[in-house]
């Protein structure tokens, strides 16, 4: 979909604000990690990762529901993107995480709207395929879900292969920029298959497909003003069509 | 696709009670009490509790391991090897899923790793245009510039402008390349080793080494930037960097 959350390119949100030295003062209770833990956050000028605890919640309530099951995180990103524009970018970014998350428990049939609304339940659970436990989450997290699937296809693109990306306007899920539609690159790296993420967020299933970074020269994106250099890009087989070979040698 | 595009976000910064404002979060103190946002999710944790869905302790746990074990020293320490080791700076070239995981890092948000090398006249930067999406097991959880409008948006248009609101000015005929987080593959930049750290060990070229040269919007330190206690002895602290 072409939601706010497709930022590549856009103009106007001003500078990077680098880690601030010091704390937020807008936030009433910025989360200090064990400055003694091995990797404690805020060393190097680094800041808090949490601004506030309710961060930190929803941090750990998004992955701990994500263990259960019951949606893979290709539904878990449209479901943040998925909302009016005005209101993605006037969130901040756990507010985006929460906003996805309630999306998501509602969808799912876990919880319903009054549940979220009022904090307590008024029906009965539903069964989830797995609660995590305290014990599990290091073997878990080492674990992680990698991406790629076996496939019986063999890749329709080689390395060094001059390609266009499709212009494309699905109404669902994709993680080809609208930035890079129509845009001519080259292969440069190729990954096997991967879960296809614009199937797979919508329940239609994982369809792997053959993944590849795809070089683009900054000029054929932003014209003159670009910086020199490349954009590259992961790219799945079907938003890629071939150059024809007469094109190629120009 | 049958998403309930309206919001309904109760509480989003100024309450239920204020209706529908998109707000920042910021406190207003028309309550007493904690602040909307904490209301709100401390009703949604409790009702999830209720529900049989989290084990708190697990909510806990998964915090704390990104705040206290899983961070940038890791990737701190990938570079300082491939900075010393040649055999593993190729390997890391090479197969850097396979790589890190020699030193007992991977899994959630890197289970596909490619790392790419800064060089004179070469400048890596990494974004993700369309989330957030980021090398957890070597670098932790993103900044939050890291996932802001400003740094999605600019890194792959402008990423000399990026480096420069970092205070990192490259010299004119800098080649960027910018790698866009699109799929499961997380991208980590090795930085240039310094100068003036001849014969350092890992572990001290470690210290080089910041969260933020390693997504591509600083250079690692130089060995005048470490606390002088560090180098005191050292006649590296003199040399040129």
């Amino acid at each position: 979909m072409n939601g706010a959350h497709d930022l590549g390119g856009m103009q106007g949100f001003g500078p990077v604000s680098p880690d601030p030295v010091s704390p937020d003062p807008v936030s009433p209770d910025p989360v200090a990690p064990d400055a003694a833990a091995p990797n404690a956050a805020g060393r190097d000028g680094e800041a808090a990762l949490f601004k506030a605890e309710w961060e930190r919640r929803v941090f750990g309530l998004t992955l701990a529901m994500g263990a259960t099951g019951c949606w893979n995180i290709d539904e878990s990103r449209h479901a943040r993107e998925n909302q009016d524009p005005g209101a993605y970018l006037a969130k901040s970014y756990y507010q985006i995480w929460l906003h996805g998350l309630e999306r998501l428990l509602v969808q799912a049939g876990l919880c319903s709207e009054e549940e979220i609304a009022q904090g307590r339940s008024l029906q009965p659970p539903a069964v989830v395929p797995r609660v995590l436990k305290a014990e599990q989450v290091a073997a878990t997290l080492a674990k992680g879900g990698p991406s790629a699937r076996p496939t019986g296809e063999a890749a329709a693109f080689s390395i060094g292969q001059r390609v266009v990306a499709k212009v494309m306007t699905p109404r669902g899920h994709t993680r080809l920029p609208r930035y890079l539609r129509g845009r001519p690159g080259r292969i440069l790296l190729h990954h096997g298959a991967h879960v296809f993420p614009d199937t797979n967020a919508d329940g239609a299933g994982e369809l792997p497909q053959h993944l590849y970074t795809v070089a683009f020269d900054a000029t054929d994106i932003w014209g003159a003003q670009a910086c020199p250099g490349s954009i590259q890009a992961d790219c799945f087989e079907s938003y890629l069509e071939a150059v024809p070979s007469r094109e190629t040698a120009g | 696709m049958a998403h309930d595009d309206h919001d309904h976000d109760h509480g989003d910064g100024h309450g239920d009670s204020h209706g529908h404002g998109h707000g920042h979060g910021h406190a207003h103190d028309h309550d007493a009490g904690p602040d909307p946002m904490t209301k709100r999710v401390q009703a949604l944790e409790a009702l999830l509790v209720e529900k049989g869905y989290v084990d708190p302790a697990a909510v806990e746990a998964l915090i704390e391991t990104y705040e206290t074990k899983i961070g940038p020293r890791n990737g701190a320490r990938v570079v300082a090897k491939a900075w010393a080791d040649p055999d593993y700076r190729k390997r890391l070239l090479a197969d850097a899923t396979g790589a890190i995981a020699d030193l007992g890092f991977g899994g959630r948000q890197g289970e596909h790793m490619v790392a790419v090398e800064n060089a004179k006249g070469l400048h890596n930067l990494v974004v993700c245009t369309l989330c957030s999406c980021y090398p957890w097991p070597v670098l932790g959880v993103p900044p939050t510039w890291y996932k802001s409008a400003p740094y999605r948006s600019r890194a792959v248009l402008d990423p000399r402008g990026v480096l420069k609101d970092f205070g990192v000015d490259l010299p004119e005929d800098t080649e960027f390349r910018v790698w866009d987080s699109t799929a499961e593959i997380r991208y980590l930049v090795i930085p240039e080793r310094p100068g003036g750290t001849e014969g350092w060990s890992e572990e001290q070229l470690a210290d080089l080494v910041t969260r933020d040269s390693m997504i591509g919007t600083a250079l690692a330190k130089s060995p005048r930037d470490l606390p002088a206690q560090e180098t005191a002895q050292e006649p590296a602290q003199e040399s040129a960097s």
